[in-house]
């Protein structure tokens, strides 16, 4: 409108409302008077705040908006005009809307005027409860203004933030969190029953509320889980103390599952188009992950740098710090990190910082090579820094030392001054370490007084001659010669150099040096520079022998020509990670205002019990529990998967739900229940009252890989309803519900290695029938060792598996220590690819090495699944012909009747038994681990023990051997 | 008591001359003289890119991104993420880009209101509040030249009139009640070659980054999925919010609603373990004599491995030394330019034609007595090849579902040049 004139800019302060003759065709313009922003020239409009204030009312929506920008920024200095429009806002408050009481609550809040602290407090409460999530969330963003406004009102808001953090909609969560960070960030308790609901619902939430919550669990889980890395750096540790410490016993780390379910849920947002997520969780990962699972960040990180540069000059910060602590990490990328003429000096900088961390053994060749490349750059400044890192790469690395220092000898001749005196500086140091080699260098360093002028490299030159003076006798004297002439025109750290210099010759040479050693001093003695003065005086009495001379002359010589530790050239970068990354604070390394210290690991857990959540014994509160906040089951870990696409339908259900609660819940009901629902990624569980229908199935589960998982939680949360209804259904069935029910003790167990072969270390394995949590595709082979020896065992691990093609093994994680006549027991997972063939590994411990082998009778290949009578006939009846195996038998004697067969059935292969009308028949369900087909098997009974065996498999070989484990199992 | 109040606190559009020309207060006002400090990093630093993003000053932080030649400095005043601040802050020029085509101090006087306004949104006490281009269009309308010439005669505004219901819904990216007469969704593969080739014509390094951007205009609530030939080629991706995650995982299909309009879908790198093939050539001969005053400069371009497509709108450019006076050159094609104060070389060659290679032969002219250069140019190369990307990368069916029409389904495939530098 007005603002073509860049003089209104000039002094501006504010936007200004200023009523506006109305346009002429604006018919209705007398009542809604029409306002148009404007930015005024240095005026402050505040006289104008009556007549805007009265335009709060206005039912235009772009005149309410403008009026609300001004409201806010003038309240403070006009309160009590502020205070008209307060009616206003508590009318909006009311409103059936639920965008307009958001946004009355969002101005209201807004508003700087202690008096309405009470009303405002009074609108976040009512707007916590708001039916509307969106509403919710304003009230979680107006927390913070208020708590800024009146730090009285904390205890009053923690409450509030209590109940918004259990709120369980995406929309709330990150809002709600930020609040938390501002008020309370102190209150980690507030946290402990909402942890795992966060966890699952991050990925839904907005990016901001991502990144925010990702700090949050950060600094919750380093208070609440044990360090994953905590006995290699106990190991470390020890390793500096001395042998005879006596070993502490450690126990060996297992993971908390929360621990395990905030890295898993996380990782995913590492592929989130938002820096500022992929960097939360790279950090994240960089502070709480185990060592082994780190490096999945660097490809994330490596793919910002293709970002603004901004974004790439904060992330190569931090990689600078990662890759002192976690080298290997980005070793892959090295290339990533290359320079280009065209990036601004910061980045090279940082890049070249990179490189140097990076920098070893194996690939300092190529990196050196580059190094050349920058050398002969035209950003001085650059070429300066590829010198420094140079310097450090032939400090850290040995075998290029030599190399290195030939390098920067040649680029003595550059034509370049900077260059040459950055050159200078570095040779002193690396020089300092094995000064005798290089007496050579030195003289022809000695020879470079003459030219060049950069005072540092002259004061460095001079220092080398002074400290080696005895690897060059003839040139040194020569030097402080040439040295005392120009003395007065030196700079001052270049006269303290000669004065040095000039006393270690005078201790080592003095028939030569003599004179000229007192013709400096006296020099000095007259400089215009204290420190130089008080220095001369100071050398003078200690090295030039008087009758007055203290005790100290004596010890001149050992005073100045001590052996001097070589220095150590050290990354900026070295230490700082004890900030948070990704923080300000680390990036600045000081600490901002408001930074919330990492707190270090605690030497014991505290009790993980705290984040169970309760859980209602109602239909209802199930099927939350089972979607949204998974309970622990047992001490397994839980590995109930989340519902993938929850994007779009679960939050949906969820608002749903909250809004329509009871009058969902009695439609739900009304659902007939044969149907399936098609909704398959959702693991609803469909519960029908025995009076509605009787016999018809119970679960309604689909056949994804979670199945098992949300079974294992519906029968944790609601055993006895679920038992009751078994009960009603088919009275005395035993075997109802797979894994859980099989006593660990029925499991058959197998010898891998025995006690004599181990030299002591017995070990066993059976096949736990639990699902394998790292990855649902692998048979967990829960393996037992015994240490009988009178030594302890020390650093178990798998190494060298021999597998067939398309195997695979999840190792278990180390044991460090098995001390003598002590037991212990570790799961690992093998994806046998549905076949019977045994997996080959070796077992090692520090000692030795075993061969051993896995081999899985063919009913572990399988887990169980539950299904309908209908869907098993259903599925049946596709698995004809070819697919179907049917075998007559005659039970065994003790096997007759239908609680022995299913017993004996279940115990063969890892199956759940599939309700059924009929008393003489038993069915099973199940599916094979790598590939899902599904297994079905039926034994039908007749009479005199006689029975038919019938199994259904798309998998033949998986069939027929499986024919014959069960036929073995009823027969003998 | 004033607590340190968190996120951002105000923010300051700073032009190229150093004037402050828009400041934006979220909080409580602060002082302009803020950018005092931003100013003195701004004369310490050589080139404008290297004035430090984040800048500590005694009360506040300064993090300041530079885009389209102006500085966005967003005042903080206690621990938050830099990267949170920075990616906000481009998030605001890319809504500004968005919404006035181009991002410059002129667009942004001419449409202030229309800034305040989105900048309202976008934050709400300091945390980022509307941030998505859906939910921000319906909220404000965009300018168009009729909307304005309609303002002003009726007197009515461009905020919207309805109340926006994105920020309510489970698909908060997506716009309601979309209506198209053509329904149609283009995507674009674009891909970029970063590379640095050394003075013997040997790849030091190279990787491709690509980018999906889609132009998708589909009325209701379409579900797509896109699928590949070879998804294995992309080795790291990052997505649209509106991707879902579990699929892409599980089966290596994009499944998504799509925003209303244009969006970046996905990006993706093709990393330097691939051998990547490079597409250009360069032949070159530059030398400099100790004590002489003539150089000689010579380049010939090529194309290679570009699968039969040519290398279109290629563009040379490279700093020469600071000794170089003046160069005597000539092209055999297009136009070439020297700037004797920030001696800049740029060729623009156009087409390339393989039959007849074009080449840049001449001499320079070195000052007079001034010592040879240490270091020979490094040579920029931008090019394009149309209809390929240079991955293999190809896209092999696009499904719709949730909507009954048929949509125009289009894919384009483009190769350009990133970052490709040859050393000499």
């Amino acid at each position: 409108v007005q603002n073509s004139d860049v003089g209104y800019f000039e002094n501006c302060r504010c936007v200004v409302f200023y009523e506006q003759p109305p346009p002429a065709c604006a018919v209705r313009s007398q009542k809604r008077s029409n306002c148009e922003p404007m930015i005024a020239r240095g005026k402050n409009a505040s006289d104008l705040f009556p007549a805007v204030v009265k335009n709060v009312a206005c039912k235009n929506i772009e005149v309410k908006k403008l009026v609300y920008v001004y409201l806010v920024r003038y309240a403070e200095e006009q309160q009590d005009l502020a205070l008209l429009s307060i009616s206003t806002f508590q009318r909006g408050l009311k409103d059936p809307n639920q965008l307009i009481r958001a946004s009355a609550l969002r101005v209201l809040s807004s508003i700087r005027v202690t008096i309405i602290v009470p009303i405002m407090m009074l609108a976040i409460k009512e707007a916590a409860s708001d039916m509307s999530p969106y509403v919710r969330k304003t009230a979680a963003h107006a927390i913070p203004k208020l708590y800024s406004l009146d730090p009285e009102q904390k205890d009053c808001l923690i409450e509030v933030i209590e109940k918004l953090l259990a709120d369980k909609t995406t929309l709330v969560a990150g809002s709600v969190v930020m609040a938390f960070e501002e008020v309370c960030p102190e209150r980690i308790d507030l946290i402990h029953k909402n942890y795992r609901k966060l966890c699952n619902l991050l990925i839904d939430v907005e990016e901001w509320g991502q990144v925010v919550i990702i700090n949050m669990l950060t600094r919750y889980a380093r208070t609440q889980f044990l360090n994953p890395n905590m006995n290699e750096d106990k190991e470390e540790k020890e390793k500096k103390k001395t042998e005879a410490t006596a070993i502490v016993k450690r126990k060996p780390y297992v993971m908390d599952p929360d621990h395990r379910l905030l890295l898993r849920n996380t990782k995913p947002l590492l592929q989130s188009r938002n820096a500022a997520v992929v960097m939360a969780v790279a950090q994240l990962y960089f502070h709480l992950a185990p060592k082994a699972e780190v490096g999945v960040i660097a490809k994330a990180l490596v793919r910002l740098m293709r970002s603004h540069s901004e974004v790439q000059y904060v992330v190569l910060q931090n990689v600078a710090t990662m890759s002192i602590k976690r080298r290997g990490m980005f070793e892959p990328y090295l290339k990533s990190f290359y320079i280009r003429s065209t990036d601004p000096t910061q980045i090279k900088v940082l890049k070249l910082e990179v490189l140097t961390n990076l920098a070893n053994e194996t690939n300092i060749s190529t990196i050196l090579r580059e190094f050349q490349t920058y050398i002969k750059s035209n950003d001085k400044d650059f070429v300066a820094a590829t010198i420094q890192a140079i310097g450090r790469c032939a400090t850290n690395i040995g075998e290029v030392r030599d190399t290195c220092l030939n390098g920067l000898v040649q680029l003595l001749s550059n034509r370049d001054e900077l260059v040459v005196a950055e050159s200078v500086v570095v040779i002193k140091k690396l020089l300092q370490m094995q000064p005798e080699q290089h007496s050579d260098i030195i003289k022809h360093m000695a020879k470079l007084t003459d030219n060049i002028q950069v005072p540092m490299a002259r004061a460095s030159i001079l220092w080398l001659i002074g400290e080696y003076c005895e690897h060059v006798p003839k040139i040194a004297p020569d030097v402080l010669r040439k040295m005392a002439k120009t003395f007065t025109n030196e700079e001052d750290i270049v006269k303290l150099q000669i004065i040095n210099l000039a006393a270690k010759l005078y201790l080592t040479n003095s028939k030569q040096t003599k004179l000229l050693t007192q013709y400096v001093l006296n020099l000095a003695k007259y400089d215009q520079n204290y420190d130089i003065r008080d220095r001369a005086r100071f050398i003078r009495q200690l090295i030039v022998p008087t009758d007055k001379s203290g005790a100290l002359s004596k010890y001149a010589k050992k005073l100045f020509l001590a052996l001097k530790p070589a220095p150590v050239l050290e990354s900026p970068f070295k230490d700082r990670d004890h900030f948070q990354l990704g923080s300000l604070s680390h990036l600045l390394n000081a600490k901002a205002g408001g930074y919330q210290v990492l707190p270090d690991w605690p030497e014991a857990a505290p009790d993980p019990s705290v984040r169970n959540v309760e859980v209602k014994e109602s239909v209802r509160a199930v099927e939350t529990v089972t979607k949204k906040s998974k309970p622990r089951i047992g001490s397994s870990e839980s590995e109930s998967e989340e519902d993938d696409d929850s994007e779009s339908e679960s939050s949906e259900s969820e608002e749903e739900e909250s809004e329509e609660e009871s009058e969902e819940e009695t439609k739900k009901k009304k659902k007939v229940g044969n149907e399936r629902l098609e909704n398959t990624r959702t693991t609803d569980i469909h519960t029908h009252t025995h009076s509605e229908r009787r016999n018809t199935h119970i679960l309604n589960c689909d056949s994804q890989p979670n199945t098992i998982a949300s079974v294992q939680v519906f029968d944790t949360i609601c055993k006895p309803a679920w038992l009751y209804m078994q009960f009603l259904l088919n009275p005395p069935l035993p075997v109802s519900v797979p894994q859980t029910i099989i006593p660990s003790g029925n499991l058959k167990t197998y010898e891998l290695l025995h006690r004599i072969t181990g030299e002591g270390l017995s070990v066993e394995y059976c096949f736990s029938r639990q699902p394998f949590s790292p990855d649902p595709h692998m048979v967990a082979v829960k393996i037992q060792f015994t240490n009988s020896a009178t030594s302890e065992a020390k650093s178990l691990h798998v190494e060298d598996a021999k597998l067939q093609s398309g195997m695979r093994i999840k190792e278990f994680p180390e044991i460090e220590v098995l001390p003598a006549g002590e037991t212990i027991s570790v799961v690992m997972g093998i994806d046998f690819c549905d076949s019977t063939q045994a997996a080959n590994f070796q077992l090692c411990t520090h000692t030795r090495k075993f061969f051993v082998s896995i081999q899985p009778p063919v009913g572990e290949l399988m887990m169980p699944i539950f299904m309908t009578e209908n869907e098993f006939k259903k599925e049946q009846g596709q698995l004809m012909g070819m697919n179907e195996i049917t075998e007559k038998l005659t039970l065994e004697e003790k096997c007759q009747g239908e609680h022995a067969v299913v017993q004996r059935v279940t115990t063969a292969a890892n199956l759940s038994r599939v309700p059924c009308g009929s008393d003489k028949e038993c069915r099973f369900a199940g599916k094979t681990v790598t590939s899902g087909s599904l297994v079905l098997v039926s034994v039908v009974t007749k009479e005199d023990g006689a029975a038919q065996l019938t199994v259904n498999c798309e998998k033949m070989v998986i069939g027929t051997m499986l024919v014959k484990d069960i036929h073995q199992a009823l027969t003998q | 008591m004033q607590l340190p109040a968190k996120m951002i606190h105000s923010l300051f559009l700073v032009n190229s001359s150093g004037d402050i020309f828009l400041e934006k207060h979220w909080k409580s006002v602060v002082s302009r003289s803020v950018c005092d400090y931003f100013f003195e990093a701004q004369e310490r630093a050589s080139e404008p890119e290297n004035v430090p993003p984040v800048i500590p000053t005694p009360h506040h932080y300064l993090i300041s991104v530079l885009r389209h030649r102006i500085y966005f400095v967003a005042v903080i005043q206690s621990e938050v993420p830099p990267l949170f601040v920075i990616e906000f802050l481009h998030r605001v020029v890319d809504t500004f880009q968005d919404y006035f085509g181009v991002c410059t101090e002129a667009a942004i006087k001419d449409n202030v209101v229309v800034v305040y306004e989105l900048l309202e949104e976008m934050l709400d006490n300091g945390f980022p509040l509307a941030t998505e281009s859906n939910i921000l269009k319906e909220l404000i309308k965009p300018p168009t030249i009729l909307r304005t010439v309609v303002n002003t005669i009726t007197g009515s505004t461009n905020v919207g009139e309805q109340l926006p219901t994105g920020q309510l819904s489970v698909v908060p990216w997506r716009r309601t009640g979309v209506k198209y007469t053509n329904n149609e969704a283009y995507f674009d593969v674009v891909e970029e070659i970063d590379a640095i080739i050394d003075k013997s014509g040997s790849t030091i390094t190279a990787e491709i980054q690509g980018v999906i951007d889609a132009c998708v205009k589909l009325t209701g609530m379409p579900d797509l999925t896109l699928s590949f030939m070879n998804p294995r080629l992309l080795d790291d991706v990052s997505f649209h919010p509106c991707v879902r995650f579990k699929r892409w995982e599980a089966e290596r299909i994009l499944s998504f609603i799509p925003p209303d309009g244009n969006f970046r879908l996905l990006s993706y790198h093709v990393s330097c373990q691939n051998l990547v093939a490079i597409p250009v050539y360069v032949k070159h001969n530059i030398t400099f004599r100790e004590g002489s005053s003539q150089g000689r400069f010579e380049l010939t371009l090529g194309p290679k491995q570009t699968m039969g497509k040519g290398l279109e709108a290629v563009l040379i450019s490279s700093q020469l030394p600071r000794g170089v006076l003046n160069t005597n050159l000539n092209p055999s094609q297009g136009t070439y330019n020297f700037d004797p104060v920030t001696k800049l070389l740029s060729w623009d060659v156009g087409k390339i034609n393989p039959q007849k290679l074009p080449s840049l032969k001449g001499s320079m002219s070195l000052q007079a007595g001034a010592s040879k250069p240490d270091e020979n140019p490094t040579i920029n190369i931008q090019f394009k090849i149309q209809q390929s990307a240079l991955s293999g990368l190809k896209v092999n069916r696009l499904d719709m579902y949730g909507e009954k029409y048929k949509p125009f389904k289009g894919i384009k495939y483009m190769t350009k040049a990133g970052k490709f530098q040859v050393r000499t």
